[in-house]
């Protein structure tokens, strides 16, 4: 099979059918090594207590968030550059995703903040550029929403997630920029502890699990998504799963 | 199209970039001069919200000094993003646009053209009101040079990103409210350093690296918002 | 085990992070299982017209 075919919806449905499961183990295996090397192997740290742990979620979601982000901008330079309407199709599986661990970056946050500096929000420069990569996915979520025309859709949240990614990187700085300056100490709220090796491949694992469920969950999106816009061609009338609804 | 074959006549490219920008912003400036109310009642907006603060607050002098650059950022943007949706509208509505962007004029200048014209008409407005209102939240010398100044280069910015809003939503259900979401977020690094320059100046250190910043910032904006604009323009119109 | 669950105090902050973690992964998946429903009875629901969108 060539590369390209692969860019047609009908050749992709199935593939990501058979791909998505094998992901979604993985993630699971990965999940559940990460979180026992977390907490039955991971010690006490000296100054944090257990509190720490929480860390093992809280950064494998926020590099994730921003992660996902690229990906999505990356279809989205494909869907503009190749008018191809698949790679627009992966740019829209993978929003809800990716704003899904930016709260949970958020949420975990929050509540290792609290025990750690003693409130659950300071306007860190991380913790805020987390806050206002949340409302750039909800802008690309409403923007969806707003557009009734499918391909028009696909076009202008392409654009939008584009200006996005390249402001990233800018609105990171300027946050980093203001929380120095009025922070005094340059002492990230959220900064983990010194890293036991262990506690950094704790990190690493449940990265490697939170990636794979992005990869699985996005897969299965996808032929949702698929579904519903390819809903008038005769191969999806074809499936069976199809046929299985109409009987 | 006379008007275009007329100015075509006085430049030398026909259907060069200079043409078309002159075009879009002397067309957009006579229009909105035909509503000068529009425009004064835009201004009004800002002047009130910048009213309403020290209301809210209190009207310690200190406090309000600490307040001034921040509250004078924030109207700005909210002011600007108010007067974003009618950018593209009207003539969207009436097809205009769509014969802006058939003709063989660079769609990128044509935009550029319309987004001078609405920064000339609302954030020009607000950079000269600056000093007063400066002066009413009891910022002095330098701290009111620099937030005038750095509204003076920021403000330009908010109107090239906001465009890029405004041609992404143009005809949508809900335009308003949703251009705000998506363009407010891109703005967080205008606001940071317009408004931050003043409060270092007030903390007795030097500016420079605020406004060098927001140069730079202008700079890219110019460059890249009219293309993301004009490509914005082009999918609402499909 | 009780101590162990009480995380040397911390517990709350803890089992709150990773249970509202678990909670809104949760979501999600029932939310792309019903979606698929949906999309499936949609399609099933639509006459072959060959159109896509």
């Amino acid at each position: 099979m060539k590369l390209y075919q692969l860019a047609s919806p009908a050749t992709f449905y199935p593939l990501a059918g058979r791909l998505a499961p094998w992901f979604a183990w993985v993630a699971g295996i990965f999940a559940v090594a990460g979180l026992w090397i977390g907490f039955a192997i991971a010690p006490t740290d000296f100054q944090q207590g257990e509190a720490y742990r929480i860390i093992f979620i809280h950064v494998a979601a926020a590099w994730m968030s921003m992660f996902i982000y690229l990906v999505m901008a990356f279809w989205s330079v494909l869907a503009l550059s190749f008018n191809t309407r698949l790679s627009a199709m992966m740019a829209q599986s993978l929003v809800p995703t990716g704003a899904l661990m930016t709260f949970i970056a958020l949420w975990t946050g929050a509540l290792w903040g609290k025990p750690t500096w003693g409130t659950y929000w300071a306007w860190d420069a991380r913790m805020t550029s987390e806050l206002i990569l949340l409302f750039l996915y909800f802008g690309v979520m409403a923007l969806r929403n707003a557009i009734e025309d499918p391909r028009r859709a696909d076009r202008a949240c392409a654009v939008l997630s584009i200006v996005g990614a390249v402001n990233i990187p800018i609105i990171y700085f300027s946050v980093q920029w203001w929380n120095t300056l009025h922070q005094g100490a340059s002492v990230s709220v959220t900064a983990a502890p010194k890293m036991a090796s262990i506690m950094l491949t704790g990190m690493l694992v449940m990265a490697l699990a939170a990636w794979f469920y992005a990869i699985a969950v996005a897969l299965y999106r996808v032929r949702s998504i698929i579904l519903e816009r390819e809903r008038g061609a005769a191969w999806v009338a074809a499936l069976p799963e199809t046929k299985a609804v109409k009987s | 199209m006379t008007a275009i074959a007329h100015t075509a006549s006085v430049t030398e490219t026909p259907f060069g970039v200079l043409a078309a920008l002159r075009w879009a912003a002397g067309r957009d400036l006579r229009l909105a001069m035909r509503s000068r109310s529009e425009l004064g009642v835009q201004l009004l907006f800002y002047v009130i919200v910048v009213s309403l603060f020290p209301l809210a607050t209190s009207p310690e002098r200190n406090l309000l000094a600490a307040m001034a650059p921040g509250v004078l950022w924030v109207a700005a943007l909210l002011a600007s993003l108010l007067s974003l949706s009618r950018l593209f509208a009207t003539d969207f509505a009436d097809g205009t646009l769509e014969q802006i962007a058939l003709s063989p004029y660079p769609l990128p200048a044509l935009v550029s053209g319309k987004i001078a014209a609405h920064w000339l008409t609302t954030g020009l407005p607000m950079v000269v009101l600056a000093p007063l209102l400066g002066m009413q939240y009891g910022l002095e010398g330098e701290a009111l040079a620099v937030i005038t100044l750095s509204l003076l280069i920021g403000s330009p910015i908010l109107s090239l990103l906001g465009a890029i809003g405004a041609a992404l939503t143009l005809g949508v259900r809900g335009g308003g409210s949703l251009l705000a979401l998506l363009v407010l977020p891109l703005c967080v690094p205008v606001l940071i350093f317009g408004a931050g320059g003043a409060d270092m100046v007030r903390a007795g250190l030097s500016a420079s690296a605020n406004l060098s910043l927001l140069v730079a910032g202008l700079l890219v904006a110019l460059v890249g918002a009219p293309f993301a604009a004009a490509a914005a323009v082009r999918i609402s119109l499909d | 085990m009780n101590e162990y669950l009480a995380m040397g105090g911390y517990g709350g902050y803890i089992w709150g992070a990773y249970l509202m973690s678990a909670l809104v992964i949760a979501i999600e998946v029932l939310a792309l299982r019903s979606r698929r429903r949906a999309a499936l009875r949609m399609a099933a629901a639509t006459p072959v017209d060959g159109g896509s969108r």
